[in-house]
């Protein structure tokens, strides 16, 4: 019986970059950064509140995960925003937003209300993109 | 796109000065700050601001100005700073009430957590591996 999801990879273009985003903007705290020696980094990030999701930010890079050509392709289509991979929550959109917007997250949704909930959409400084949505109340 | 926010939201103006409020703090936390300059940093009155402030980010001002000086002296104790130093660098000037609070937030107190993150910060740096899902690490080449 599975009982969790602890680990979940994002694929950014510069780790350096998406620490910065991540825990300079969003916030989130770094849970390991191991270094294993020239383009081999492991990072993981965590929600505030959520420190047992580790958010592993893999850099796309050519290895033995991704073919010269695979990362290449990759790269192009994280940068066009073509995946989305995820939904974060906030207890306050509004505020959230604002904030976000005052460090420089790009927003493509302003928050509005659905009839799912209330929500947003950000990019990432690589180009995937999340929902934010407002926990209910 | 603001704009547009504040079109739809007439009262985006006040979660902008709250905002303002929070990110005042996140930058002059290690300032002896008082209410009443952030407030009036805000605009507000200090017992809307109060009442405000706590709506949006369920803590009070007060109580927020210390979670972030505890998580900022959690960055400098990790960067290897000597306890004394980070406390005064947090901008508290008691020792005493420093790792009270500390102690309360952390539920460790500040050189008990520092030790205790330095050596895993060490173990990372002696055998990486053991703190890198393995499956990863196959996939990466990197065992």
């Amino acid at each position: 019986m599975i009982t969790k999801l602890n680990h979940v990879s994002i694929f950014v273009l510069d780790q350096d970059s998406a620490y910065d985003f991540y825990v300079n903007k969003l916030g989130f705290k770094v849970h390991t950064d191991a270094s294993m020696g020239p383009g081999m980094r492991w990072l993981t990030v965590c929600p505030p509140e959520q420190p047992d999701l580790e958010i592993t930010l893999m850099a796309i890079s050519e290895g033995m995960m991704f073919k010269q050509e695979a990362a290449t392709q990759m790269r192009d289509l994280v940068s066009k925003g073509t995946f989305g991979f995820g939904v974060f929550e906030c207890n306050d959109l509004l505020a959230t937003y604002e904030e976000l917007k005052a460090k420089g997250v790009e927003f493509t949704k302003v928050p509005t209300k659905e009839f799912y909930g209330f929500e947003a959409l950000f990019k990432d400084d690589s180009g995937n993109w999340f929902s934010l949505g407002e926990k209910a109340k | 796109m603001n704009m547009q926010a504040d079109a739809l939201y007439p009262k985006m103006y006040l979660y902008r000065r709250v905002v303002q409020a929070k990110l005042f703090i996140d930058t002059h936390y290690h300032q002896p700050l008082n209410l009443d300059d952030i407030a009036d940093e805000a605009y507000f009155s200090k017992f809307h601001f109060i009442r405000l402030f706590k709506s949006t980010y369920g803590k009070t001002p007060h109580q927020y100005l210390i979670a972030v000086r505890i998580t900022n002296a959690q960055r400098l104790l990790k960067s290897g700073m000597p306890v004394t130093d980070a406390c005064y660098t947090i901008g508290f000037d008691s020792l005493s009430s420093f790792s009270a609070l500390f102690k309360r937030l952390v539920k460790q107190s500040p050189s008990a957590w520092q030790q205790a993150e330095l050596k895993r910060d060490a173990e990372i740096k002696k055998a990486p591996l053991n703190f890198i899902p393995n499956c990863f690490a196959e996939m990466n080449g990197w065992v």
